[in-house]
Parts: C-alpha cells; structure tokens; sequence
C-alpha cells in the first residue's frame, strides 16, 4: 500500500496531490501538464517535494518533515519511462540483468525465465537496442524494471510512443503482470481506454490537484473531457456481460440492462464482465426505437442534461438500469429534435467504432447491478471528491 | 634519407614517454573533472571551470613560470614533495610531463564534458531506479556511454603534449637528454649555423608523429562510432 501526500512548486504550476493505492492498478489520469509526470518523478525519488510523505508499505520514502529523503537507488519502485530508456551500449540480455545485479539477494522472487516468456521477448536477448521495434523495447523496458524486485512498479505513459496496434499487443501483458507477479503499479495515461481497461482505482489529475478518485466506472463517466478539444474527449465508461458470440460474423453481444450492444472481435467469456468505453461523438440518438438500419446497437435511457457549448451540444442519458452515457450532436439536431431533460430517447452506437482496447475485463469491482453493492475500499480519495 | 643521430632518438622518445606519461596521468583527473563540470551545480562552479581552461588562454610561458613558482624545489608545493616523498619535477622530465598534462588539461576536460553532456540524463535515472548507486551509474552508464569523447580528449592532449614548448621550456629548461623534446631540439638547432639538416629531419619525424596520431584518433572514432551505431 502506498500513501502518498505531495505538494510541490514549479514556477507558477503548483502540485498538490494525495492518495492512497491498494492492490492491482491504480492509474494517474489527465491531460498532458496535469502533474501526472512530476507526482511519478517524485514518488520514484528522481525529485524531491517542497512538502509532503510518501509511505510505501510502512517505510517512510520521503518525509519532508521529518527531513526524510530515500534515494532513488534505494527506493526499489520500478519506473519504465515514456520512451523505454533501454542502455544503448548493452545488449537485450545485459539489460535485463541490470537490476538485478542491486536487487537484494532475498528478493530474487522473480524469475528471470517466466518475465522472458510472459513478455515475448526470449529470442530479443542477443540484439541491440537499436534493433528492436518500439513495442519491442517497451517490453524489454518493462522486463528489465520486473527483474530489479520492485515493491512498485511505475508506467509513465509507457505507450505514447506507439501506435493503437501495438498498444493491443502489450495491455494484456500488463494485465498478465498485474495478475501474475502481484506487484502494485501505478499507471500514468491520457488515455481513457488503457486507464478504464486496466486501472481497479483511478485518480483523477487536473492542474496538480486531484479532481476525482474511485473506481472507473464512478470516475472516469463523471470526468470532463481529457482530450484538449472536449468534443472528442468525452467519453462515457459502461459495465456489461458479455453475451453470445456470433462466430459467423466475427462479432460479440454486450448485455446491458438498457440493451445490447455488438462488438467486433472477441470480449472475453460468456457471462463475464466488461468495461467498453464509448465515445459521445460514436452515440446517434433517435426518439423512436429505431429499425432497419446498420446500426444495431441501442440503448434505452432518458436524458439527463443538455449542455450546449458552439454548434455542439452534449447530452447527457441516464440508461435504464445504471450508467451514464453522453452524446455528441450539433445544437441544432438538439432543437430539431426538440429534446428536453427527461425524455426518454434511444442511443444508437456503431459497432466499427468500438475496439477490443476499448473492452477490459476489470479485476474488481463488480458493479452493482451484478451483485451487492460493492463499492472499493481500496481506493481511498483523499481531501477530494468522493465518488 | 633519414639518418638520425642518437641524441635526436633520444629526443624523439623522450617526446612520446612525456607525452604518454602526460596523457595517462592527466586521464582519471580529466574525466572526473568533466564528468563534475557536466553533472554538478555548486557555487563557484563558473571560477572553478574558469580555472581549468586558464592554460588554454594564458601564454604559455606564464604557464610555465607559475609551475617553476609552486612546483620548483623552492616553491610551496615542489618543496613539499621533494620534503616528504622525494619527487622532483623541476628540471627533470617528469616536470616536462607536468608541464604537457596542464597545457592538455582544458582541451582534454573539453572533449570529455561535451561527451557527458551529449548523453541522455534518463538513462542514469533510469539507472538510479533499477537500484543503481552514483558510483555504479557513474562506471555502468555514463563512464561506457562517453568513452568514444574520453578517448578523443586524450588524443587532443596528447598532439598538444607533442607540440608543448613555451611553458616546458619555462619549467623545465632545455636539457639533452633530460627535457629536450624535438620542439625544443630543433629550436636549439635553428641557433646554430650548422644545424638546418637535423632540424629539418626531426621536422619530418615530426610531421611523422602528428600524422600518425591524427591516423590513431581517426581510426579509433571510426571504432567508436561503429560500436555506438551498432548499440544506439
């Protein structure tokens, strides 16, 4: 368990951050100049804090106070950067063992042959970092910070560099690793489909304060946008079952109590829970339930609230049964309509627009609708607004 | 032909044995030097790196009295180790080495600190998160990663060291076979009526020495920037 109080200055950015983590993956989300990068930095022990603690497992790393200040070297929390940092002047194998040669010896715990094979990399260990693709590096990147025995285990937007396929190449590696190894990690992104796919707890940055935290499915539909232009950047996170699999079409059903969904590719067992991120500007609405038309998700629901902002207006939908889903339409599709707050309307969602990376498995919670309300007590939300 | 007298043998490999002993001694300094002046911030840093290039800008013969001053069998530091451990510099031609390794020094720290600058300061964090210390950053990481500046700061000490006369002569004087280097050899040559043909031989040898470290350095940066093309 970390817990984790933060303040520092930066010129006229001031940060200030405090939360506390438990098990699985808790992710630091914002824009880019949040302070996603800086609260890393600092509980890695590469900068220090004007004020603030950060306590890892009843060791006290930083303690301003207290005049308190681990060094990096000693802290063990692996940090695997934006760019993979890999030495350019070791090979695969050299740099795999890096760590491990300062790991102390009773926690050679982790097995250098199965980080190998989890993450694909056994017939890399002979090349150089210069000839390894980008997704390639990232995993070594990851091993070699595996190998050192962190107690902590840091991502930095480790996958901004690469492109949306290699990106589905390696999240399920992070869930394998967050359920394989049992390392706590803490996950840096602006991107919502990894921090909703991964993430068991997500902390919300906005200016070097945290705006939010709680489990995705609270968090993440209630966030403003991320994306600098709010008009893509909203989005709303739902939990399904999955439903059948229609083999013949390559597609599967996401059920939900306000209706069905169809995603292309696979989504996990039948009866298992999914996370599917929707963007508003991928939602349709229709006052009548719609027929004979290519799209063939709906979702029942009522509206909620409207905000006009330009020609754009967001609509917010209460689903039946539980979820918030937002949509993107013009100002003038809203008035034409003649959509008012609590009318009841149809959200139309294109399948082509859902990717598998938009669909996690989460580890926990459930939501409620499938079983007791259970809502995180590992995720503690300091000082901020709860969810 | 070439047809070398002994006394200008001997002045040719006195020339390499100061200049090697020169360039050898001066490297560990060289390199934490600038590894200091690369990675540090204290105060005073700009005076103390002011300091270091002070013998690239003084005239050398400035150079040389300052070292005659302290490094002399009466000055303050020359007396100490001649008091206490034996060691003389002034005259000899181990003074001559001194001599060449200050006036290499700024050159030497030069090449040296804008290799450590060039590399990426993440990777020694990166380093310093998978449990390495300063030291063990220092000697896995920066130390391999600015070899290729390392040893061209080296070489650049070394041709200054072969060339060194101003401050050596200050210091240390001219003596055959003790510290004259061919510079000195063939500036004592050009004195003499009779001394056109040996100075114009150790020119050519000269000429000879420069070309072949000039080759040196050449083929090792070749080496280096292979091995880091390879591993970049």
């Amino acid at each position: 368990m970390i817990d984790v109080a933060l303040s520092r200055r930066l010129g006229a950015f001031n940060l200030d951050v405090a939360f506390k983590n438990g098990e699985g993956i808790t992710a630091l989300f914002g824009r880019s100049g949040s302070g996603k990068s800086t609260t890393i930095n600092l509980i890695a022990g590469l900068q220090r804090p004007d004020a603030g603690h950060i306590i890892l497992d009843d060791c006290v790393l930083t303690d301003v106070a207290r005049k308190r200040f681990v060094p990096v070297h000693r802290r063990r929390i692996g940090l695997v950067f934006q760019d993979s940092h890999l030495f350019p002047h070791l090979d695969v194998m050299q740099n795999l063992r890096f760590g491990r040669w300062f790991a102390p010896k009773q926690a050679g715990s982790i097995d250098f042959h199965a980080v190998v094979e989890t993450l694909g990399i056994g017939h890399l260990l002979k090349r150089w970092p210069n000839r390894l693709s980008g997704g390639e590096r990232q995993r070594v990147a990851i091993g070699r910070a595996l190998l050192s025995s962190p107690q902590l285990l840091l991502f930095d937007e480790p996958f901004a560099a690469l492109d949306v396929q290699r990106r589905l190449e390696i999240l399920p590696l992070i869930e394998t690793l967050r359920d394989e190894f049992k390392i706590p990690i803490i996950y840096v992104s602006h991107a919502i489909e990894e921090v909703a796919r991964l993430a068991a707890c997500v902390i919300v940055l906005e200016n070097g304060r945290v705006k939010a935290s709680g489990p995705p499915e609270f968090v993440l539909s209630e966030t403003a946008s991320v994306s600098d232009d709010p008009r893509f950047g909203r989005s709303s996170l739902l939990t399904a079952r999955v439903g059948t699999v229609d083999a013949a079409f390559g597609l599967t059903e996401l059920l939900h109590p306000a209706g069905h969904i169809w995603l292309a590719g696979r989504a996990g067992a039948q009866g298992s829970t999914a996370r599917i991120i929707i963007k508003a500007t991928d939602v349709t609405l229709s006052k009548a339930r719609p027929s004979q038309m290519s799209v063939q998700g709906t979702l029942a629901g009522t509206v909620e609230a409207i905000a006009a902002d330009g020609p754009f207006a967001l609509v917010g939908i209460a689903l039946e049964g539980e979820g918030r889903l937002y949509a993107m339409a013009t100002r003038r599709a809203v008035v034409d309509l003649g959509l008012q707050r609590g009318e009841s309307i149809f959200a139309l969602i294109k399948t082509v627009a859902l990717d598998e990376r938009m669909v996690a498995q989460p580890a926990a919670p459930k939501p409620s609708w499938l079983e007791e309300p259970a809502v995180a007590d590992k995720c503690q939300p300091d000082g901020s607004r709860a969810p | 032909m070439l047809h070398l007298s002994a006394a200008e043998w001997t002045a040719i490999f006195l020339t390499l044995r100061i200049a090697v002993v020169a360039t050898l001694c001066a490297l560990p300094f060289g390199v934490f030097t600038a590894f200091v002046l690369a990675r540090w911030e204290f105060p005073g840093k700009m005076l103390f790196n002011g300091i270091i290039h002070l013998p690239l800008v003084l005239p050398p013969v400035v150079t040389g009295y300052l070292l005659l001053l302290s490094f002399g069998r009466r000055g303050m530091i020359g007396s100490f180790l001649y008091h206490y451990f034996g060691i003389v510099f002034a005259f000899r031609w181990t003074g001559a080495a001194l001599a060449c390794a200050v006036m290499g020094f700024p050159l030497m720290v030069r090449a040296m600190r804008l290799s450590f600058e060039s590399i990426d300061q993440r990777l020694e964090h990166a380093a310093g998160t998978l449990g390495a210390g300063p030291f063990a950053r220092f000697f896995l990481v920066s130390l391999p990663l600015a070899l290729p500046g390392i040893i061209v700061g080296g070489i650049l000490a070394f041709a200054r060291s072969l060339g060194e006369f101003g401050a050596t002569i200050t210091f240390v004087s001219n003596i055959p076979g003790e510290t004259q280097t061919i510079s000195s050899a063939i500036y004592t040559l050009t004195q003499v009526p009779e001394g056109d043909a040996a100075a114009l031989r150790l020119t050519a040898v000269s000429i000879a020495i420069a070309l072949a470290a000039l080759l040196v350095s050449e083929l090792v940066q070749r080496g280096a920037e292979k091995r880091f093309a390879r591993a970049k």
